[in-house]
């Protein structure tokens, strides 16, 4: 249905290991929330010491799930903030708001078979594969790396005794052999790597110099074009007003925010409706629109999705 | 928010289909200039808008009992104007699900939702008052209705469907229910890609109006729909003008007289909308065909106007791919009487909330 958000309750917390911690939101007035698909994750509201931080974490619901979400996140030592939130902040009751969940690394539909290799809490959206329809009557196979440790860790989210489930861990006889296990798939198989740079790195790598297809490889990757960046000062010339753009809006908003009419339509950077005059300033084009020589001539900003490169910008407005 | 239904028109032999007083006040116009050209003129799919008809997400006006029937003539005829690939079968249910959550929100006198769960294996009874159906079945189980569930849920809804498959950072198209298409073929087009299905349309590719469409459509987000407007015009209020039934439809067009275009040369507009698929992360795509003659336009007299202009400056190759060429002069030289040259406002509102007379 139409809807730009989500208000969610935390409804369960669960430490499954010292350093993960599992969570389950329902919707704030009990209403479904929209289905989840496989592989997707939600982008959370998490409030921080004098400031928001806006982290995505994979679901790993069934598909289709509209009770609640789930997911786990991962204490991560240098944090600026977001797990830091989660682990020492978050309660049950509390209330966060989201996005609708998105989805950068679906299950291929016309896979003949599924290889999945994860690292560590990598695994997170291949719990929600586990559970997909047709990723199980396709075939699959999953491979998780991770510490000796916490092979039991993830045993809730995993079809018991699934023998098409792998565990590596690094100690003699139980490393992962990725060139040899990606040799001996069936062509059609897709592979989808989720984990450590290194991991994905190295996955990618082999597969390459294996001659896989690039359309049957997919690594998992969050932060696409979104409309956040860092703040800075916007100057309507015409109007004689300026205003700061906060990190979470987008230019239009903003300019919208101050009562300035500036037209526009798709608002997603490609129709060209919102072209607007640079008159300073170096903008950051995140548009579909312009051709490379506006852009490199900079005279011109989409303001629906570009923004500063530097610290203000004044337009025609 | 009361339809009153036409159950019993017609949009072949006799063509008895009309539009009341009601229904031409809300037709969604295309045309906000004197002159038309191509563009991305995709914008959110809120309510709000030029037209009553952006009012729900999927619009059920006075010819819905009417094009049902139509479609399951179409369909009887031609079993190939349905056609659903494999791997498209998430798809299915996701189509399903969110067909029948709208209509029954949206249009709780006509559409009954009941469900004893929201998962694959509940039971959901769905009510359709005006066509008379009640159906019993398991969401997620294709044995439990009487057909494939996307070919079930869109022989219940007006204006085509497709679905696309979104992968190689570009869309398939692997299912399709076409029964009111402007002259393209499902059994042709089913499978290929986005430039590959677009290929004929004349100047667009040079504009490059798809490639930046194409990544515009691969962003879309589940809970923000889009939408844009696409139009040609009708020989007659026939829905099926489909190559397969050309034979049928085609000769019409040299049919038209100074004196009958009025009555039977139609605009075509099709409401295009885009929606997110959540199981599937596949890409719906109805197509929801708007028919009005010119005789009932131009009692919008701002519309006589601006369709007058855009006629007679419609570029060549778009009146050529558009299968105008034959009849464009006639059309042009009957709605001249309706334009008196005056300006009028950029924009497609009507701008008038009572019709001129009835010609």
């Amino acid at each position: 249905m139409i809807s730009s958000g989500l208000k969610l309750k935390v409804v369960a917390v669960n430490d499954i290991a010292p350093s993960l911690r599992q969570l389950s939101l329902a919707s704030v007035d009990g209403s479904a929330l929209p289905p989840n698909g496989a592989g997707s994750h939600v982008l959370f509201n998490l409030p921080g010491q004098g400031r928001v931080h806006r982290n995505a974490y994979s679901l790993i619901n069934p598909p289709g799930s509209r009770s609640q979400y789930d997911i786990i996140v991962r204490r991560v030592p240098t944090s600026r903030g977001g797990s830091a939130a989660v682990h020492e902040r978050l309660q049950l009751g509390d209330v966060i708001e989201a996005q609708l969940p998105a989805n950068l690394f679906p299950p291929q539909r016309r896979a003949r078979q599924h290889l999945m290799i994860a690292g560590g809490i990598g695994i997170t959206p291949f719990l929600s594969y586990l559970q997909d329809a047709g990723v199980k009557a396709s075939g699959y196979a999953l491979h998780l790396c991770c510490r000796e440790s916490e092979r039991e860790v993830f045993a809730p989210w995993l079809p018991a005794g699934d023998p098409q489930v792998f565990f590596h861990w690094d100690a003699e006889g139980h490393r992962l052999d990725i060139p040899a296990l990606l040799a001996r798939q069936p062509a059609g198989t897709h592979l989808y790597v989720c984990g450590p740079a290194e991991l994905n790195q190295a996955v990618l790598d082999a597969a390459q110099a294996q001659g896989w297809p690039a359309s049957q490889v997919h690594s998992e990757l969050f932060g696409a074009a979104s409309s956040g960046g860092a703040p800075f000062e916007a100057v309507l010339k015409k109007s004689g007003q300026s205003v700061r753009v906060g990190e979470d809006e987008s230019l239009l908003e903003a300019i919208e925010r101050l009562g300035v009419a500036a037209p526009c339509l798709c608002r997603g950077g490609a129709c060209g409706v919102c072209v607007t005059p640079l008159l300073e300033g170096e903008a950051e084009h995140r548009d579909h629109y312009l051709s490379a020589s506006d852009k490199a001539q900079g005279r011109l900003i989409m303001p629906c999705v570009s923004r500063a490169r530097g610290a203000r910008l004044v337009l025609d407005l | 928010m009361s339809i009153v239904f036409k159950p019993d028109e017609t949009f072949r032999g006799d063509y008895s289909y009309r539009n009341s007083d009601e229904a031409i006040l809300r037709f969604p116009f295309p045309f906000p200039d004197d002159q038309y050209m191509y563009s991305v003129n995709m914008e959110p799919h809120q309510p709000k808008g030029a037209s009553a008809v952006y009012e729900h997400g999927f619009d059920v006006d006075e010819h819905y009992i009417a094009e049902c029937r139509d479609k399951a003539i179409t369909l009887e005829r031609d079993p190939g104007r349905c056609q659903v690939l494999p791997h498209m079968q998430m798809a299915e249910w996701d189509t399903l699900e969110l067909l029948m959550d709208s209509l029954s929100a949206d249009y709780p006198e006509h559409f009954s939702l009941s469900k004893t769960g929201t998962d694959f294996g509940a039971h959901w009874t769905w009510i359709n008052r005006p066509l008379g159906i009640e159906q019993s079945f398991v969401f997620g189980d294709a044995a439990t209705l009487p057909c494939g569930p996307f070919e079930y849920i869109t022989r219940q809804a007006q204006g085509d469907f497709a679905i696309c498959d979104q992968r190689e950072d570009n869309l398939f198209l692997d299912a399709g229910m076409v029964t009111s298409q402007a002259d393209w073929s499902l059994d042709f087009n089913v499978g290929m890609s986005f430039m590959q299905w677009h290929g004929p349309v004349p100047l667009a590719h040079q504009a490059g109006v798809f490639e930046r469409a194409l990544k515009y459509l691969l962003m879309i987000r589940q809970g923000q729909p889009v939408r844009r407007l696409n139009w040609t015009m009708t020989v007659n209020p026939r829905l099926d003008t489909a190559p397969e039934t050309f034979p049928e439809w085609g000769p019409d067009r040299a049919s038209l007289t100074p004196e009958n275009i009025g009555r039977k040369l139609h605009l075509r507009v099709e409401l295009q909308t885009l929606w997110r698929l959540p199981r599937s992360n596949a890409l719906l795509f109805p197509i929801r065909c708007y028919l009005a003659s010119l005789d009932e336009l131009v009692r919008v007299p701002k519309w006589g106007k601006r369709l007058s202009r855009v006629l007679a400056t419609l570029p060549p190759p778009l009146a050529e791919y558009k299968g105008l060429s034959r009849f464009l002069p006639t059309a042009v030289a009957y709605l001249a009487a309706f334009d008196d040259g005056s300006a009028i406002s950029k924009g497609t509102e009507a701008e008038t909330a009572e019709l001129a007379a009835a010609i």
